[in-house]
């Protein structure tokens, strides 16, 4: 991106800018903090539009578990927020800084336009999940809301749904209403070392099939719990990889859950347990993909799959030299390797093998710009997509070929 | 009455070519055209609205179901899905020259993965069969719609159905993994599957909620969850909605966020408990039923510290279960709600608004003050904890001056929830009932946005037309 980067302090700047680079027909690249940019495919765009003056907490009602924000305002800044009042992000959003090069935090816009969530995923929802109401202006420079403020809302089609996860490519989201929900007072990790990824996996499995509501699960093979200073170097220290479950809850159920959930697991071994501030740090690190050895030259992909699918797509990768671990049970699938093109074909085969769903988090764009960074869709998908983006974007002005080539 | 598009004359004419083509496309066992049988499809949950399509089609296979869509397509034919017919706006609502698909016969349990915590089914299986398939080992499907027994896991995708439980397990939008679709065209697509992220646009993500106006789901997968290890209900009553709406600000900016947190006003107590035989305290203005999950000791703690901020706000009585029997006792009136304001009206429109919740007791009293200007009764039934309430405005169906005058007080309640921050419709969605009040909301802008993305699925409109949006013409999109 180069030459002009608008960065408007209010609504009706985002509409006269987009308005403008509609009439001259120039595409905009458009984010926030800008600290996404290296994800998925550069954005080749004479003009820039950013929403990080658009910040500021417009409505927090904690009673009522909803916060209104501006787009460009930090996440930061939110959670601090929401912190006075015991209350916290329920999907738990990762901050990408490190895997993506950014030192600029990152905006509630930015993480709601890429969907991304962190390790609470598993049992309370995604990012979009929580999208109650969002205000956005289009390709058109029209503004349009959906959703409103309140918890529950079918009125009409969820058009916030579109706009999380469609990384700037539809409309320009401006304010963003969020449901959010109330910290849990205490915390408590269970440590399981020694396990292979198909046992680690198992053991996961057989904790979220527990009554004890498990809201975090992830499996460290050796090299990524050594990453990891929350961990006991005696635990990540055997070679094998480490299993960690994460309870979130009043004190006493913690306590309660932790003693259950040790006796449902005991085939796998005997926990060691991490409490509070440890299990914090802990599960901030694996949100924030800390485990990942990257290279600075590496691609990062990012694997949605069932989670029993993850030990035998991992074993696919072995002959790339491709380092991973598991969050999500196993159901995300977090790689780092060298950026090659024939790697990534690996990538995306074991992938489509077990019917998951991939993404090129990042790679340099030598890579990123001739190959696919999402499943390419099927026919009538692409052309779905294609519609969608018209129905928003007639010109195709808004971040063009950041999701798919021609888009 | 809301105005219905005129028929169209080119359809009504080749009636029985179209019946023909049906017949081809689904097989002779799987098409209804015969009046006497259409009746029986002439309306859903909303019976106040009556029309017999054209045809019925009843197909078995997603194939079938691509088949006579793209028969219809290709005939301009208007379609209307429909799945165990129990909408209460009207979703299911057919048109004259409309062929009605109903995905009934499509009721088989495809796959249970335990594991990996899915389960995929076909779109006529009913909501409580997902959790009757799963519950022998422990599991359940958290969205509880009240019409569960019946009501069919397509139609909740349309309606993103939600129930008593969904403030804490989420409504069906986050509860779906996996869609298989075919679109007005006749094409097949899958979307999703059984991982938790999938790829590209929320597809899953509008379809939900998308009232069949943008494809037909014939498949779904579905989250599973493991059920709690019990769960046990309390019984608080108030000598005010004011207090009970206080007790329930107070509940929730506690930090105890209960599975379920009901309220009922004085009438809907009073309709329940004559039906029921609940126990319910007769000289409240307002209860509220609270419901906890976990061990037995974890229930008694939750209880114990719930009870201790209700009682800062000095209820009229507070009932703790002690068993899961005492807790089903509690259930039972709010259970049979609909059936209680049955008895004692011949008629009643379940309204569906969602109002932020700290407007409870103001909004109540207004409601109280036009149920008194309207001559209608109202018993208000509410999901306290999400803000979404179902006043229930009794009338007399046979008496179109009465039937008239409670269509115009709930469209007047649903404007009171917009006007205080809320919106038309939290889980019942906006079907024929709520269509022309979708501008109290919307502004042309948004709505324009919303009618694009429904051309751009359907450019013909005949997907579930003349529902959601006000009439009028379709937009059409550049070339893409």
């Amino acid at each position: 991106m180069s030459g002009i980067a608008e960065a408007p302090g209010d609504d009706a700047g985002i509409v006269a800018a987009i308005r403008d680079a509609a009439a001259a027909g120039e595409p905009l690249a458009v984010s926030g903090n800008g600290g996404k940019r290296a994800m998925l495919r550069p954005v080749r765009a004479a003009r820039g539009l950013s929403t990080r003056n658009l910040s500021g907490i417009v409505f927090h009602s904690p009673a009522e578990l909803v916060l209104s924000a501006r787009a460009g305002t930090p996440l930061a800044v939110i959670e601090a927020a929401l912190a006075e009042h015991g209350q916290h992000l329920i999907a738990e959003p990762p901050d990408l800084g490190r895997l993506l090069g950014a030192a600029a935090p990152p905006t509630l816009g930015g993480m709601v336009a890429a969907n991304l969530s962190g390790p609470r995923r598993i049992s309370g929802g995604a990012m979009r999940d929580h999208v109650l109401g969002v205000r956005a202006v289009n390709g058109e420079g029209t503004v349009i809301r959906s959703g409103g403020k309140v918890l529950k809302n079918v009125t009409g089609l969820d058009l916030c749904k579109l706009l999380a996860g469609s990384h700037g490519t539809l409309a320009v989201m401006t304010e963003i209403t969020l449901k959010v929900l109330p910290a849990p007072e205490a915390t408590m990790t269970l440590v399981l070392p020694g396990l292979d990824a198909a046992q680690g996996v198992a053991a996961l499995a057989a904790a979220l099939g527990s009554p004890f509501g498990v809201s975090g699960a992830a499996y460290l093979p050796a090299a990524a719990a050594a990453r990891v200073p929350a961990l006991d170097p005696a635990d990540t220290g055997t070679g094998a990889g480490v299993a960690v479950v994460r309870l979130e809850n009043f004190a006493p159920s913690v306590a309660y859950r932790a003693g259950r959930l040790a006796e449902a697991l005991a085939g796998f071994g005997a926990p060691r347990q991490i409490e509070d501030d440890g299990s914090r740090a802990l599960w901030r690190a694996i949100r924030d993909a800390v485990p990942l050895p990257v290279a600075e030259t590496d691609a990062v992909w990012r694997v949605s799959v069932r989670p029993s699918a993850a030990p035998g797509l991992v074993d696919a990768l072995a002959a790339t030299g491709a380092r991973w671990f598991l969050d999500w049970g196993g159901g995300l699938v977090w790689i780092a390797a060298p950026a090659e093109a024939a790697t990534h074909r690996v990538v995306t085969a074991a992938t489509a093998a077990a019917m998951g769903a991939w993404m090129l988090l990042r790679a340099p764009e030598a890579l990123s710009a001739g190959i696919d960074v999402l499943p390419p869709p099927p026919a009538v998908l692409a052309r779905l997509t294609r519609r969608v983006k018209t129905a928003f974007d007639p010109r195709g002005i808004l971040n063009p070929g950041r999701m798919y080539a021609g888009i | 009455m809301t105005v219905q598009p005129e028929p169209k004359a080119s359809v009504l004419a080749r009636c029985g070519q179209i019946v023909t083509g049906l017949r081809e496309a689904a097989g002779v066992g799987a098409v209804i055209a015969d009046l006497v049988s259409l009746r029986a499809y002439e309306t859903d949950g909303l019976p106040a609205y009556r029309q017999t399509p054209l045809a019925v089609v009843l197909p078995e296979t997603t194939e079938q179901v691509a088949a006579v869509l793209a028969f219809c397509q290709a005939n301009g034919v208007r379609v209307v899905p429909r799945g165990a017919g129990t909408s209460l706006s009207g979703g299911a609502l057919p048109l004259a020259d409309a062929v009605v698909i109903g995905l009934m016969r499509m009721n088989r349990v495809l796959a249970i993965d335990y594991a990996d915590r899915v389960a995929t089914v076909q779109a006529g299986v009913t909501n409580l069969a997902i959790s009757g398939a799963v519950g022998g080992e422990g599991f359940f499907y958290a969205p509880d719609p009240s019409s569960q027994l019946a009501c069919m896991i397509g139609g909740n995708i349309a309606m993103n159905s939600g129930g008593a439980h969904c403030l804490k397990y989420g409504v069906t939008a986050n509860n779906v993994l996996g869609l298989t679709i075919v679109t007005m065209a006749g094409e097949i697509v899958t979307l999703g599957g059984a991982h938790l992220d999938a790829a590209g646009y929320d597809w899953l993500g509008i379809l939900t909620g998308s009232e069949g106006q943008l494809a037909i789901v014939t498949e779904v997968t579905v989250r599973i969850l493991r059920s709690p290890e019990g769960a046990r209900a309390m019984l608080a009553a108030f000598a005010s909605n004011e207090v009970a709406g206080a007790a329930v600000a107070a509940i929730i900016g506690s930090g105890v966020i209960p599975v379920a947190l009901e309220f009922m006003d004085r009438p809907a107590i009073h309709a329940c408990e004559a039906f029921a035989h609940a126990g319910y305290p007769l000289d409240a203005e307002a209860m509220l039923i609270v419901e906890v999950e976990g061990s037995e000791a974890e229930q008694d703690a939750l209880l114990a510290r719930l009870a201790a901020i209700i009682r800062r706000f000095d209820p009229l009585s507070l009932r703790l279960a002690a068993t899961a029997e005492e807790s089903a006792a509690i259930w039972k009136g709010r259970k049979g709600a609909f059936g209680a304001i049955g008895r004692i009206s011949p008629d009643y429109l379940c309204m569906d608004g969602v109002i932020p919740t700290s407007e409870l007791p103001a909004v109540l009293g207004r409601i109280g003050e036009m149920s008194r200007e309207y001559g209608l009764a109202v018993a208000n039934i509410f999901h306290a904890g999400d803000g979404n309430l179902h006043p229930l405005i009794m009338f007399d169906a046979n008496d179109a001056a009465s039937m008239a005058k409670a269509e115009e007080f709930g469209a007047e309640i649903l404007k009171l929830c917009v006007a205080v921050g809320g919106c038309l419709t939290g889980e019942h969605g906006v079907g024929i009932e709520k269509r022309d009040l979708m501008p109290v909301q919307f502004s042309a802008d948004d709505l324009d946005q919303q009618r694009r993305i429904k051309s751009a699925f359907d450019p013909d409109w005949l997907l579930n037309p003349s529902k959601v949006f006000p009439l009028g013409a379709p937009p059409v999109l550049e070339a893409a």
